[in-house]
C-alpha cells in the first residue's frame, strides 16, 4: 500500500511539474505509427499541451481500419474523446456508427485537391497513391493501362487488409467504372503478388522483387530528404490518381467536448501541420506558414485529383473488390 | 495418500484443459453474442476453404517426406557439430514471417542468390510466387520441426533391436521395414498433423508468397471481418469452420497413430552396425543445411550493420518480450504437464484433438473476444502484457503437449507402479521421477515455446500502445515506416534472441548432471 502511494505521489509530482494539467486529460485514438517515436505523436503532443493547459494522451490503436473496430467494439463508452487518422474509405462506416459528434465550427477551408464538406471529419493530411520505382527504370508507362500493356512487374496490397489495396482497388474503380474489370485482366499478369500489408509490399520492392510498388506520390521524399538518396520516383498516370485524406472526428461520448473542439482547431494550425511532411511523409491538409519542406518539390503533381464520395466508396466497396479478386484469380 | 495425490493431479489436469479450450475456442463465443445478425458463409469461402486446406495438406506431407531421410540421415551418423546442427534446425520454426519470408527471398526471389546466379549463366530468373513458394515457405518452416520429432522416434527404437537387426544380417531395407517403419507410423500422423495445423492458419506467408488472391486462406478472410468489416458474427463462423477442419484433422490423424513409445534418448545416437549409405546421408544433410541455412544468414547479413544503432525504444521493446516469453514459458510448462499427466493414462482422441486445435486459434479472435469479455471489469490496454504473456502460453501448449504427452506416458508406465508401491508423494515424484524423466522433450518443448512466444506479434497488435510494444510489434511499426534498415537490425535482434532462448532451453534438456 505505501509503495502504491508513493509511486502515485511521485507520479503525480512528475506530471505536475510537466503540465499544470488544470483541465484535465484528452485521449486520442491514432493508428500506431502516428504515435511512434519517429511519427508526429510527440511533436503534436508538446505543441498542443503548451498551450491547452491540459493532458494530450495519444493512444495508438492498430492501422487506421483497427481503430474504427476497437471504437465500434468499445462503443459509447468508449474513453476516447477525439479518433484521428480514419481515412475517407472508413468515414461512411464511421458516420454510420453515431458514434461521431459533428466538427467545431470556424474552422479554415483545408488545401485539398478537392471540395471538402464533411460535416463531422476534419482532414488533417493526404497523399496521392502511385506506383513507386526506381529513377533509373526505362519506359515508365503513363497510365494504368498502358502499365497493363507493358512487361513491368508490380507488387500491389490486398484491399481486404490494407488501405493502399483498397485505394487502388477504387482508383481503378473511379478512373474507368465498367471497364475495371478489363484493366484488372490487363494488370493481371504484371502482378508479381499480393501482400497483406503496405510494408511487406514496399519490403519487397526494395529487395528487388519488382519494378513498380503501389505507394504514395510523397514517398520518394522520404528516401530523398531522410535518406539523401534521390533514387526513388513515382509514376504520373493520365487517369489521375485516386487519393487518400486521413481525418479525425470528436465522439459524442466525449468528457471533453471543449478540449476536443480546441484540438481539431489546432489540427490546422502549423504546430500540428508542421510536423506532418517529414514525419508521417504525406502532404499537410493545412499548408504551414513555412510552405512545404525541400525536397518536395520534386515530386509529381497529378493534374486530376480521383476521390469518390465516402458514401459512394463505401457503396462501390464490396463490388469493386470482388472485381479485383475476379480479375486476379483467372 | 498417492491415491489422493493423484486425484489432486487429474483435477488440475481437466481445469488445464478447460483454461486452454475456453481461451481458444471459447474467445469466439462472446463474437456471435454481440453480434446482430448471424455471420454468413458465402460461396467464395468454399473457394478460399479449399485453398487453405489443400495448401495445408501438401505442406505437411512435402515437409514430413523430407523430414524422414533428413531425420533418418542425422539418427545413424555421429559427426563434429551435430549437436550444433541440431540445435540449428529450431531456428527457422522461431523466425517471425515477414523476416523468414524476406531470407527464404533473398535465396529464392527474382533478384535473389539463386536468380543472381541463373542470370550469370544466361538463364532466367526464379519465379516462386504461387503455390511454389508458399510449399517452399511452408516446408522451410516446419521441416525442422518434424525432424526434430522424428529424431525422438528414432531415439525410441532400442539399441538391442539395432544389435539383434545386425545379427540377422539386415541391410538398409530391411532396416526400414521392420524396424523403423513401425516407428514411423506410430510418429509420422502426429507429427504431419502439428504442421497441417500449423499452415492451416497461415496467412501473411500464404498470401505474400502465393502471388494473389488465389492464395486467399480463411484467416485472411478472418482479419478481414474483424478489421474491415466489422463482421464480428462472420469472423466467428469463420473461426469456427477453421477449428472445425482442423478438429477433424486432429480425429482423423491421431486415430492413426498409435501411442509411441518413448526413450529418455534425444539427440542420442544408438550404436548402429548398418553402415552403408554413408554418401547418402551426407547428401541429405547438406542439402538440408543450405536449404535452410542460407536465408537464416540472409536474415542476419542483412540486419547486421543496423545492430549496432538500434534505438533505445527497440532495447527495451527486447527486454519486454523476453520477460513475457519467459513468463509465457513457463506458465506454458504448468499447463502442458498437467494436461499430458491426463492424457497419458488413456486414449483421449478428442480431448488431445481439442487441445491440439488451439494451434489454428487466430490470435486475433482470441483478442478480440477477450476484450469483449474483460472490457466492463477492467481496461484490457493495461493488461496487455500479462494478457500477452497468457495468451502465448496458451497458443504454446499444443506444440508443448504434442512433445511432452509420450515422454510423461512412458515415464507413467516405465515408473508408476514402482512409485505407487514406495508411496511416494507428489512432490517427491515429481522432483525425482517425472522431471528427470521428461527433461530431454521437456527442454526442447520450452525451448520452442519461448522462442515462439518472443516472436508472436500475436494479441499485443491489439492491445499493445507504443509503451507496451514488444520487439516484433516495433519492427512492425519500424516497417510501416519506411525504416526497412532499422527493422532488418530489430528482426536480426529478434531471431538472435529467440534462438539464445531456445538454445539455453534446448542444451539445458540435454546437459547430463551425471556427466
Amino acid at each position: 500500500m505505501k509503495t502504491v502511494s508513493l509511486t502515485l505521489l511521485a507520479t503525480t509530482a512528475l506530471i505536475g511539474a510537466t503540465h499544470a494539467q488544470s483541465r484535465g486529460e484528452l485521449v486520442v485514438y491514432t493508428y500506431d505509427s502516428f504515435t511512434s517515436d519517429w511519427g508526429p505523436g510527440p511533436v503534436v503532443e508538446e505543441a498542443f499541451e503548451a498551450v491547452c493547459d491540459c493532458d494530450l494522451t495519444f493512444v495508438g490503436a492498430g492501422d487506421g481500419a483497427a481503430l474504427l473496430s476497437r471504437v465500434q467494439l468499445e462503443g459509447a463508452r468508449s474513453d476516447a474523446d477525439v479518433v484521428l487518422g480514419l481515412d475517407t474509405n472508413l468515414t461512411a462506416r464511421a458516420t454510420a456508427t453515431g458514434l461521431f459528434a459533428d466538427k467545431p465550427a470556424g474552422l479554415p477551408t483545408p488545401d485539398l485537391p478537392i471540395a471538402w464538406t464533411d460535416p463531422i471529419f476534419t482532414p488533417f493530411d493526404w497523399g496521392y497513391f502511385a506506383f513507386v520505382h526506381e529513377a533509373d527504370l526505362a519506359d515508365v508507362p503513363t497510365s494504368l493501362k498502358a502499365l497493363g500493356e507493358s512487361d513491368l512487374s508490380i507488387i500491389v496490397q490486398d484491399p481486404r487488409s490494407s488501405t493502399p489495396g483498397l485505394g487502388l482497388v477504387m482508383w481503378v474503380d473511379a478512373a474507368y467504372g465498367d471497364e475495371a474489370a478489363a484493366v484488372w485482366a490487363a494488370l493481371a499478369d504484371n502482378v508479381v503478388t499480393v501482400t497483406p500489408g503496405w510494408s511487406e509490399a514496399y519490403g519487397l520492392f526494395l529487395e528487388g522483387e519488382a519494378d513498380m510498388v503501389l505507394s504514395y506520390t510523397t514517398s520518394p521524399a522520404y528516401h530523398l530528404i531522410a535518406e539523401d538518396d534521390p533514387s526513388k520516383s513515382a509514376a504520373a498516370f493520365d487517369e489521375g490518381h485516386y487519393m487518400q485524406v486521413e481525418v479525425a472526428g470528436i465522439l459524442k461520448g466525449s468528457d471533453q467536448p471543449d478540449l476536443a473542439a480546441e484540438f481539431i482547431q489546432f489540427m490546422a494550425t502549423d504546430g500540428f501541420q508542421g510536423a506532418i511532411p517529414t514525419t508521417n511523409w504525406m502532404y499537410p491538409a493545412f499548408t504551414p506558414a513555412g510552405g512545404l519542406p525541400d525536397g518536395f518539390e520534386t515530386l509529381i503533381t497529378p493534374e486530376t485529383a480521383l476521390l469518390l464520395p465516402a458514401d459512394e466508396a463505401e457503396a462501390r466497396r464490396a463490388a469493386a473488390i470482388e472485381t479485383w479478386r475476379a480479375a486476379l484469380s483467372q | 495418500m498417492a491415491r489422493r495425490a493423484l486425484s489432486i493431479s487429474t483435477g488440475l489436469g481437466a481445469a488445464a484443459i478447460v483454461i486452454v479450450v475456453a481461451l481458444t475456442l471459447g474467445t469466439i463465443v462472446p463474437l456471435l453474442w454481440i453480434a446482430e445478425a448471424p455471420g454468413r458463409i458465402v460461396g467464395a469461402d468454399w473457394a478460399v476453404l479449399r485453398f487453405t486446406v489443400v495448401q495445408a495438406f501438401l505442406s505437411a506431407v512435402l515437409s514430413v517426406l523430407f523430414a524422414v531421410p533428413l531425420a533418418r540421415a542425422l539418427a545413424r551418423r555421429q559427426f563434429w557439430g551435430r549437436q550444433a546442427l541440431l540445435l540449428l534446425l529450431g531456428a527457422p520454426f522461431i523466425v517471425p514471417v515477414i523476416v523468414a519470408v524476406l531470407g527464404i527471398l533473398a535465396v529464392w526471389g527474382r533478384s535473389g542468390w539463386l536468380s543472381d546466379g541463373l542470370g550469370a549463366l544466361g538463364l532466367p530468373a526464379l519465379d516462386i510466387y504461387g503455390m511454389t513458394g508458399v510449399l517452399l515457405a511452408h516446408v522451410f518452416f516446419n521441416l525442422p520441426l518434424v525432424t526434430r520429432m522424428l529424431l525422438t522416434g528414432w531415439a525410441a527404437i532400442r539399441a538391442e533391436q539395432f544389435r539383434l537387426a545386425a545379427q540377422l544380417g539386415f541391410g538398409p531395407r530391411d532396416m526400414l521395414r521392420h524396424v523403423e517403419a513401425p516407428m514411423l507410423r506410430e510418429v509420422l500422423p502426429g507429427a504431419g498433423l502439428v504442421v497441417f495445423l500449423i499452415c492451416l492458419t497461415s496467412f501473411a506467408v500464404a498470401l505474400t508468397l502465393g502471388g494473389g488472391p488465389r492464395a486467399t486462406t480463411l484467416e485472411l478472410a478472418i482479419y478481414q471481418s474483424l478489421r474491415f468489416d466489422f463482421d464480428l458474427s462472420r469472423a466467428a463462423m469463420l473461426a469456427l469452420v477453421q477449428m472445425g477442419v482442423a478438429l477433424a484433422a486432429a480425429i482423423l490423424l491421431l486415430g492413426l497413430g498409435r501411442p509411441a513409445e518413448f526413450a529418455d534418448a534425444l539427440g542420442r545416437v544408438a550404436e548402429r552396425y548398418d553402415t552403408g549409405g554413408l554418401w547418402q546421408d551426407r547428401l541429405v544433410i547438406g542439402a538440408a543445411l543450405l536449404f535452410l541455412g542460407l536465408p537464416m544468414l540472409a536474415v542476419v547479413a542483412r540486419g547486421a550493420p543496423a545492430l549496432l544503432t538500434l534505438s533505445a525504444s527497440i532495447w527495451e521493446a527486447a527486454l519486454r518480450s523476453v520477460t513475457i516469453a519467459l513468463a509465457a514459458t513457463a506458465i506454458c510448462f504448468a499447463l502442458s504437464l498437467a494436461i499430458a499427466w491426463v492424457l497419458s493414462t488413456g486414449r483421449a482422441v478428442l480431448a488431445e484433438g481439442m487441445v491440439l486445435i488451439g494451434l489454428t486459434a487466430s490470435s486475433l479472435v482470441i483478442g478480440t473476444g477477450l476484450f469483449i469479455l474483460l472490457r466492463p471489469i477492467v481496461d484490457p490496454f493495461a493488461l496487455a502484457l500479462p494478457l500477452t504473456a497468457v495468451v502465448n502460453a496458451v497458443m504454446g501448449v499444443p506444440f508443448a503437449l504434442r512433445v511432452l504427452l509420450p515422454a510423461v506416458a512412458t515415464v507413467r508406465r516405465g515408473q508408476g507402479q514402482l512409485a505407487a508401491s514406495l508411496g511416494l508423494s507428489r512432490g517427491v515424484w515429481l522432483r525425482h521421477v517425472l522431471l528427470p524423466g521428461i527433461r530431454r522433450p521437456a527442454g526442447f518443448a520450452l525451448g520452442l515455446v519461448a522462442a515462439f512466444s518472443m516472436g508472436d506479434l500475436g494479441i499485443i497488435a491489439l492491445f499493445g500502445t507504443s509503451a507496451t510494444a514488444t520487439l516484433p510489434l516495433e519492427m512492425a511499426q519500424l516497417m510501416g515506416a519506411y525504416r526497412m534498415e532499422a527493422a532488418a537490425g530489430a528482426g536480426a535482434l529478434l531471431l538472435i534472441l529467440s534462438f539464445m532462448l531456445f538454445a539455453v532451453f534446448d542444451a539445458g534438456g540435454r546437459y547430463d548432471h551425471a556427466r
